[in-house]
């Protein structure tokens, strides 16, 4: 019988949305579902735990140190506790991407990243090559899988769940040599990039960091969440959490809106779980037009004013 | 100090990679190959710590087949000082390369050691992690700023939720973002000067190190293909598609 560990993400407040995609990834695997909370005080993120479906129990690891999720503080208390489980599982968010490679060579452990399908317990799919090749790998049993779950593949499990909530302790020792410093973090009213239903995205052919105001205009009305591609981030018109693609966010919304993105191969390997990509690009010949199911040619300056009286109309 | 870069060979990050018939790997004879172009940032930024006024010995380090050394030399022609070259045919798998690192750090004494996040071929973005755990040091994964002070380094992060900031103590190592620098470069001198650059091949059994992969590919497929095109003609007909969609 399998156990599986998912490492809970969270920023100290609520449990991370990509936290109940990892569990949908360990239902795929099968077996008993623990959750481990590494937190300073863990009461409400355990709690949000407890509900997802398919979760056995729900681990508190409480200690001061915990404040900030340093790689460095969590990765020897996530080793104590793999013992005994068949598999750790994380979200591969930067979060998970930092920690989980570091836990896994601790363990001697030749990690599994991008989980993307799961054909039996140690057997599963993932991307290379920015998405341009999915390759099938078989991973030794023992001493035990660790695997990090690409979130654009997975839904996230139901909240109808009630697992048990346990205080674990860990005698792990904590080094000093790595210290958090800051957080800058945008504030906004907006719905999270990684988990909104809708997104619309600007790229370079919006022109400049003034002229992203329609952009975010055109996401209030919709109720979406703002991206954009590396070019527009490189271009200084947003800040980098807001880049789609390879080497920013990989997302699945239901709706994805690209504005005067051109459709360079790095930006579409983040949108291609989208259910439907809708382009909107002066140019007629842009590669974006090859991916998008909806596709309008035209001025994006007089294209998204349209669109926004339209939408007041329904 | 000694700072060691990691200089990874890879299919050209411009190449479309194409998956073979057979399904056994990707297409790479005749492609152009190149330096991973994390692992070109991991050296500008070292180069650019010493540019700064830190005293330092630059070595990049590369594991692969002997075709490997055309990266070296381009690396040295941006300036390292020297190359290592862990020669081996086997496929590396991360955990492999961070314990051939580890021992290359150790037998140099490296005080920093700085690579890409990821290499654009498994896209795997473990390396330097595991290095760091193998090391027992710090890691300061995805930097898109670097301050130097000391014996510590600031890093700037680039995290989901904006940019973190953290401290560590040095030796430490250091994973690259794509913002963290723009790479030189290469002029024609330099890489006439970098021929006669000291370049050392080694055997991985040297460094007592087993390379044989873990992780076993039975299979590669391409990614199912979205088949989009449909272009509308106007703001209504698009309105009109999104609820023909279901998605208005």
């Amino acid at each position: 019988m399998n156990r599986i560990l998912v490492i809970a993400e969270h920023d100290g407040k609520k449990l991370n949305p990509a936290t109940a995609k990892a569990v949908s990834c360990a239902s795929a695997v099968g077996g008993e579902i623990d959750v481990a909370v590494f937190a300073a005080n863990a009461s409400a993120m355990a709690a949000a735990a407890a509900k997802l479906k398919g979760v056995k129990r729900v681990l508190k690891i409480e200690r001061a140190e915990n404040v900030h999720q340093l790689a460095a503080v969590l990765t020897p208390q996530i080793v104590k506790l793999a013992a005994g489980y068949t598999h750790v599982l994380a979200p591969s968010t930067t979060f998970g991407k930092d920690v989980l490679p570091r836990a896994a060579a601790f363990l001697g452990v030749q990690q599994v990243s991008d989980v993307m399908k799961v054909i039996d317990a140690t057997t599963f799919e993932r991307p290379m090559y920015a998405g341009n090749a999915i390759v099938t790998v078989k991973v030794p049993p023992s001493p035990c899988i660790v695997a990090t779950v690409r979130t654009a593949s997975w839904q996230a499990c139901s909240e109808d769940g009630n697992a048990e909530i346990t205080a674990v302790s860990t005698d792990a020792v904590i080094p000093s040599h790595t210290r958090f410093v800051e957080l800058k973090a945008d504030v906004s009213d907006r719905p999270d990039l990684q988990s909104a239903p809708r997104v619309v995205s600007g790229g370079r052919g919006v022109g400049s960091k003034e002229n992203f105001a329609v952009i975010y205009k055109f996401a209030d009305k919709l109720g979406a969440a703002v991206g954009a591609s590396r070019a527009a981030v490189d271009a200084g018109f947003v800040p980098n959490d807001l880049q789609v693609g390879q080497t920013g966010k990989i997302i699945a919304p239901e709706l994805y809106v690209a504005v005067g993105i051109s459709g360079a191969i790095q930006h579409l390997t983040g949108i291609k779980d989208a259910r439907t990509i809708v382009a909107i690009n002066k140019d007629p010949d842009a590669p974006i037009f090859q991916v998008a199911d909806i596709g309008l040619v035209g001025d994006l300056f007089k294209i998204l004013p349209e669109l926004e009286k339209e939408l007041d109309k329904i | 100090m000694k700072i060691l870069v990691g200089i990874k060979r890879v299919i050209d990050f411009s190449v479309r990679v194409q998956v073979k018939k057979d399904g056994t790997g990707v297409v790479s004879d005749g492609v152009k190959m190149g330096i991973n172009p994390f692992d070109e940032i991991a050296l500008e930024e070292a180069l650019r710590i010493r540019e700064r006024g830190t005293q330092a010995e630059i070595v990049a380090m590369s594991i692969g087949p002997a075709d490997c050394q055309q990266q070296l030399r381009t690396a040295l022609a941006m300036g390292a000082d020297r190359a290592l070259l862990v020669q081996s045919t086997d496929t590396i798998q991360p955990l492999m390369a961070a314990r051939i690192f580890h021992e290359l750090v150790k037998r140099e004494n490296a005080d920093l050691v700085i690579l890409g996040k990821q290499a654009i071929d498994d896209d795997s973005n473990q390396t330097g992690q595991m290095l760091a755990a193998l090391w027992d040091r710090p890691q300061a994964t995805f930097a898109s700023k670097v301050e130097f002070k000391d014996k510590t380094l600031t890093v700037t992060r680039e995290v989901d939720a904006g940019l973190e900031v953290i401290a560590v103590d040095l030796p430490a190592v250091l994973t690259t973002d794509l913002r963290l620098n723009t790479p030189r470069f290469v002029k024609m001198p330099d890489i006439m000067k970098a021929r006669s650059k000291p370049l050392q091949v080694l055997k991985p059994e040297e460094l007592g190190v087993i390379t044989a992969p873990k992780l076993e590919a039975t299979n590669y497929a391409p990614p199912p293909q979205r088949v989009g095109g449909k272009k509308v003609e106007d703001v209504p007909a698009l309105i009109r598609a999104l609820k023909q969609r279901g998605v208005l």
